[in-house]
């Protein structure tokens, strides 16, 4: 199949940038996206011009890393899928497809189609440590959790932080993500000793960090790879409340 | 940190702001609405319901006062929101697609703005009755029935029976449903009373709720445009 590519070129954090055209020949629709644009990028390197710089590092859906917004919708818009694990048979011969990086004050632009995501890991970083005694290997279910409480905790932590929220928010809110952080440990007895401090230091964090606020709009739902629920972010916000209106994280651990 | 440090600077914060004070104005919109539908139980009725409001200078100050803190603190946070908002993404897409979020929720600053211009006009009209906005050439104040009451039946017939000024009203209560259509939804979700147990109802509710709404306050102008209280404009 051939293909017509309006890619973002950028040369780095201070270039303006802009959309070049590019064509794709003789793509086999059983490539994914990243490997069509592998081949894009081969005919840019024989032709002695500058490759497409973009993120991946996996290509198999689980690291989190490719990252880029695709005709409009980041990942592309097949539900539950990274652009890694788009196929070229999503798309017809003769599309004229558009590509662009996340765009979000918190994820400023290195090169091309490369952000910078590190407010993530700055959000991660302040929610702190969760307390577990050290020493032999506990037996297994010493701390009896209900099924329903791991299932719901696990689905949080499918998370693998690619920021496709952030992406798709008309707002650039990273609720999303924080929310399903916040969840997974919140959710479980292993860390409900530092809930109050973290949600509050997290929320913190990412506001800090430039994200917008949430419209409840669900974009980021509908774009998320691993399909994290919009009612982990209701739960976030229960969370928020519940330890502004303890007033206690700061009398718990000082740091 | 502390808990107002918390509510107004924080993002969380400054939505439950919003999702607290929207909650009481969907309130005074509800318990409004039922106010005024009484219009179709006749003169006696409404006008009953207006003196009873009037002469209670101890309730009416006091829920004025409340509703125009609270209509400040709304907007106050939809401003600010919608600046961070704004702000959190300087450099907009060559091409977006906002994928499911709806028309709705897409346009709250848009219709809550608009809405806001109704209500000071709205005021302008039926609470302070400026004789120049009412468009009838008449007098709003000077309506008295036999009881030497306010006559606020005569005055909705008179003030809707200018199909200029019905239309407005009918554009503001479609924003406003549409506000509330996404509102309703929202703040729930920004309080955290939200669980995929019961999410499903809350999405019936709110769109159900909006319906309601839009119905019930429309069906007065329309009733009116359509012949109903014409004896009332002859006084
Ligand atoms: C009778 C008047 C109004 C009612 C009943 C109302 C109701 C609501 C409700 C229930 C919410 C949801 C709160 C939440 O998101 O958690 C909301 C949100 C909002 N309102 Fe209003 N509102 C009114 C007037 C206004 C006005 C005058 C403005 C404009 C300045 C406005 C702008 C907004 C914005 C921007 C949001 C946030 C949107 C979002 O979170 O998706 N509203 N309103
Ligand atoms: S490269 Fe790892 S998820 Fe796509």
């Amino acid at each position: 199949m051939n293909l017509t590519l309006k890619v973002w070129r950028q040369k780095n954090p201070n270039d303006a940038g802009g959309i070049v055209t590019y064509d794709a020949n003789d793509i086999i629709p059983d490539m994914s996206f990243l490997e069509m644009l592998d081949v894009v990028n081969e005919d840019l390197i024989s032709r002695g011009e500058e490759p497409i710089a973009f993120d991946s590092d996996c290509r198999e859906g689980i690291c989190g890393t490719c990252s880029m917004v695709i005709d409009g919708i980041a990942h592309g818009g097949q539900r539950g899928t990274t652009v890694c694990q788009l196929h070229m048979r999503h798309f017809n011969d003769g599309d004229t497809i558009t590509i662009e990086p996340w765009r979000a004050k918190a994820f400023p632009v290195i090169k091309d189609l490369v952000t910078d995501r590190s407010a993530f890991d700055r959000i991660i970083e302040s929610g702190g440590f969760v307390s577990v005694n050290t020493g032999g290997t506990p037996d297994g279910n010493t701390l009896p959790i209900p099924k329903v409480d791991a299932d719901e905790a696990m689905d949080a932590a499918a998370c693998i932080g690619c920021g496709a929220c952030v992406a798709a928010c008309k707002n650039a809110s990273a609720m999303l993500f924080v929310s399903a952080k916040v969840s997974h440990l919140a959710l479980l007895p292993q860390g409900k000793p530092e809930a109050e401090r973290r949600v509050l230091k997290m929320v913190k964090a990412m506001d800090e960090a430039g994200f917008g606020n949430c419209t409840v709009t669900g974009s980021c739902e509908a774009v998320c790879p691993k399909e994290i629920s919009l009612d982990f972010i209701a739960k976030l916000n229960r969370e928020f409340g519940k330890a502004i209106l303890k007033n206690r994280a700061e009398r718990q651990v000082a740091d | 940190m502390n808990i107002i440090t918390n509510l107004f600077s924080s993002s969380v914060g400054k939505k439950y702001i919003m999702a607290v004070t929207g909650f009481s104005l969907f309130g005074f919109v509800i318990a409004h609405l039922i106010g005024n539908l009484q219009i179709f139980l006749g003169p006696e009725a409404i006008n009953r319901y207006g003196h009873f409001l009037q002469s209670n200078m101890e309730i009416i100050w006091p829920a004025r006062i409340g509703l125009l803190v609270i209509i400040a603190l709304h907007i106050w946070a939809a401003i600010k929101i919608s600046a961070e908002n704004k702000a959190a993404r300087p450099v907009a897409y060559a091409e977006y697609n906002p994928t499911v979020a709806s028309y709705a929720s897409r346009t709250m600053l848009m219709s809550g703005l608009i809405v806001f211009f109704f209500i000071l006009y709205h005021l302008l009209h039926f609470t302070v009755q400026v004789d120049q906005v009412n468009l009838t050439g008449k007098s709003f104040v000077n309506l008295h029935d036999a009881e030497g009451r306010h006559d606020v039946f005569a005055m909705m017939v008179l003030g809707f029976s200018k199909p200029i000024v019905s239309l407005f009203y009918i554009i503001a209560i479609s924003l406003l449903s549409l506000h509330l259509s996404h509102g309703v939804r929202s703040m729930f979700q920004s309080l955290g009373w939200k669980k995929k147990s019961y999410a499903n109802v809350l999405h019936c509710f709110a769109t159900g709720v909006s319906i309601f709404i839009f119905v019930g306050y429309v069906s007065i102008p329309i009733a009116i445009l359509l012949g109903f209280g014409k004896e009332a404009l002859s006084k």
